[in-house]
């Protein structure tokens, strides 16, 4: 008898996709391998596995077992056809760049990126003659424009960090396609639950897990997830003979997971940008509750954006869920119109108090940790001004979309009230 | 297979089938039941160049315990087994033809399976063959299409999962030894 076909659901694959209890112990849980390596069943298929032609696990600078459960509900999650785990959101975006890149080659990017991916584009590329021009995401004339004959790839982020601009998915992946690039997209802000690009037509999306994935502020990790529909065929890096495989075709071979078998078995092995197989765990434990964190996420950080839009201390909110955001449609076609938990606000300061200002009300949070990072269970803040960005002159700071007055918040899942009480007491003390 | 019936999930990915012919070419049951029941597979389109994608498929499936017969009109021996020329050519009964030829040379196979009286042929992957599949399946063979029994196999005994891979397996059972 035929078995009834089911689809499973997104809550569903959050806790089961990629894990099926073992053959031997049935553990429910998914097991932490912290092992470097895996005794083979005998030399021939050690050659085997070598080759490429036995799928399995050598060493855990390649692929581990906790680590593929992590990777396979991720991929679940995206609508993904697999997907890498890397030692951070970094990683997996420079393991993404190195598998599809070579020197020469040029790529179009939105200028509202983290200011560490800026870094990498712009420096760390520029070391292996690889050229980025940075696009306004926000229009699709200007992405036209800048791709020429030698771009390999556009690159954007779903939710833009920190100026919540939204990425207008579909007509960019339509400009990709029509240019037979890919779309690589960053849903590190939006995660899976709010926005899957690639079910917009996106080739590539990837992840700082560190954040909403993993969601505790426990553990750096990042993911790469690809649709498994682009076709490499014309993709040198791709679906030319790799010399580190005796002239292997990744494309022709693996298909639809030659760019995904490509960034493993080259890529991650050869930078050695892998994860730890106690962070995939540790990782996991959050992907397993997501909706029900990112739901609440959402609803925190959309109360405190509108109390903050009606505080008299508040100069202004970037929050693409309020409808006087630019993006506001968008966030409402993408994300539903809740466009994550990130976002930045400017405090009511007098000309040229604007940084000291925002030192005086970090001083004074109680709840707010002051910190570098986004997308823990608990409210995060940070003053780029006097921060990551304190070098730079005021009118730089301007310059770079990061005016002096700048706060930037990762909303978490505190009591709403008494978030509200921290940031109303934090301002009247800032401009007392 | 243990008790009862198999996961009970969808395997949506990566074809170009539609709902209908998923059905009908792409059955999971049928699929597991070609994996668990047969051993010996003729591969019509088995390269001897050891980087082309049938060689990986074959030496995975060997490394499995099938006989793997290579169907080459190129003759002499690929992976330590006689090539033939043709399914027809076959002397001794195979449970299953695997396909690694162009669509327009796959009616012309589907035939020879079907003369030959082989119980199940399978297109593999991204081939253009929908109507030496339906040749077949009015014969009373098993069809599978647009799939690969490289990657089918890893899905359904696990190892696939282990690169990272969507199998879109979603179960709460435990894993059954062999094929899930």
């Amino acid at each position: 008898m035929a078995t009834p076909r089911h689809r499973f659901g997104f809550e569903t694959r959050m806790l089961h996709a990629g894990h099926v209890p073992d053959t031997e112990v049935g553990a429910r849980a998914v097991p932490i391998y912290q092992t470097t390596s895996f005794v083979f069943d005998d030399p021939e298929t050690a050659a085997q596995l070598f080759e490429l032609k036995q799928y399995g696990n050598i060493y855990t600078r390649i692929a581990n077992p906790t680590t593929a459960v992590f990777e396979e509900r991720v991929a679940s999650l995206e609508n993904a056809t697999g997907a890498v785990a890397t030692a951070s959101g970094m990683a997996a975006q420079f393991v993404t760049f190195m598998t599809l890149l070579q020197p020469g080659d040029e790529m179009v990017a939105s200028a509202h990126l983290y200011g560490g991916s800026i870094t990498q584009l712009t420096h760390t590329l520029k070391k292996l003659s690889i050229d980025v021009r940075f696009v306004d995401p926000t229009l699709l004339d200007q992405w036209e424009s800048a791709i020429g004959p030698r771009t390999r790839a556009l690159y954007g982020e779903t939710i833009g960090n920190p100026r919540g601009s939204i990425l207008d998915l579909e007509p960019l992946a339509q400009l990709a396609e029509s240019r037979r690039i890919p779309l690589i997209v960053d849903n590190t802000f939006a995660t899976p639950w709010l926005c899957r690009p690639l079910d917009w037509g996106a080739t590539i999306t990837l992840h700082s897990a560190t954040k909403f994935l993993g969601g505790h502020g426990t553990s750096i990790g990042g993911v790469l997830a690809e649709a498994g529909r682009f076709d490499y065929s014309h993709f040198p890096t791709i679906a030319e003979p790799s010399p580190a495989y005796h002239g292997l075709n990744f494309y022709e071979t693996f298909g639809h997971y030659g760019f995904l078998m490509k960034a493993r078995a080259e890529t991650v092995r050869d930078t050695g940008a892998c994860i730890s197989p106690t962070n995939a765990f540790l990782l996991l434990q959050g992907v397993e509750t997501l909706s029900v964190r990112m739901e609440r996420h959402v609803t925190n950080a959309m109360a405190v954006a509108r109390f903050l839009a009606e505080h008299a201390a508040v100069a202004w909110v970037e929050y693409a869920g309020l409808p006087e955001h630019p993006q506001h449609e968008l966030a409402q076609k993408y994300v539903g119109g809740r466009p994550g938990a990130v976002f930045a606000f400017g405090i009511a300061a007098s000309s040229g108090d604007e940084r000291a200002a925002g030192s005086r009300f970090i001083r004074a949070l109680q709840i707010f940790s002051h910190l570098a990072n986004v997308g823990d269970a608990r409210s995060l803040v940070i003053h780029p001004a006097s921060t990551t960005h304190q070098q730079l002159s005021d009118d730089e700071l301007v310059r770079c979309g990061v005016p002096p007055e700048m706060i930037r918040l990762s909303v978490g899942l505190e009591t709403l009230e008494d978030l509200l009480w921290d940031l109303d007491q934090a301002l009247h003390a800032t401009s007392d | 297979m243990g008790s009862g019936s198999g996961p009970a999930c969808d395997i949506r990915l990566n074809t170009r089938l539609t709902e209908d012919q998923r059905r009908r070419f792409q059955n999971v049951d049928t699929i597991r039941r070609l994996l668990r029941e047969s051993r010996t597979i003729a591969m019509v389109g088995l390269s001897s160049d050891p980087a082309k994608a049938s060689q990986f498929v074959a030496t995975y499936l060997q490394h499995e315990g099938y006989r793997v017969v290579p169907v080459n009109p190129s003759g002499g021996e690929i992976l330590g087994e006689r090539a033939w020329p043709d399914v027809a050519s076959v002397p001794f009964p195979v449970d299953l033809v695997d396909v690694f030829r162009p669509g327009r040379e796959c009616v012309a196979v589907a035939e020879q399976a079907i003369a030959a009286g082989v119980p199940a042929i399978w297109f593999q992957l991204r081939i253009d063959a929908l109507k030496a599949a339906e040749l077949a399946e009015r014969a009373g063979l098993a069809v599978v299409l647009d799939r690969c029994v490289k990657m089918e196999h890893g899905r359904w005994a696990g190892s696939l999962h282990w690169a990272g891979m969507n199998t879109e397996i979603v179960t709460a059972r435990k894993r059954q030894r062999g094929l899930v």
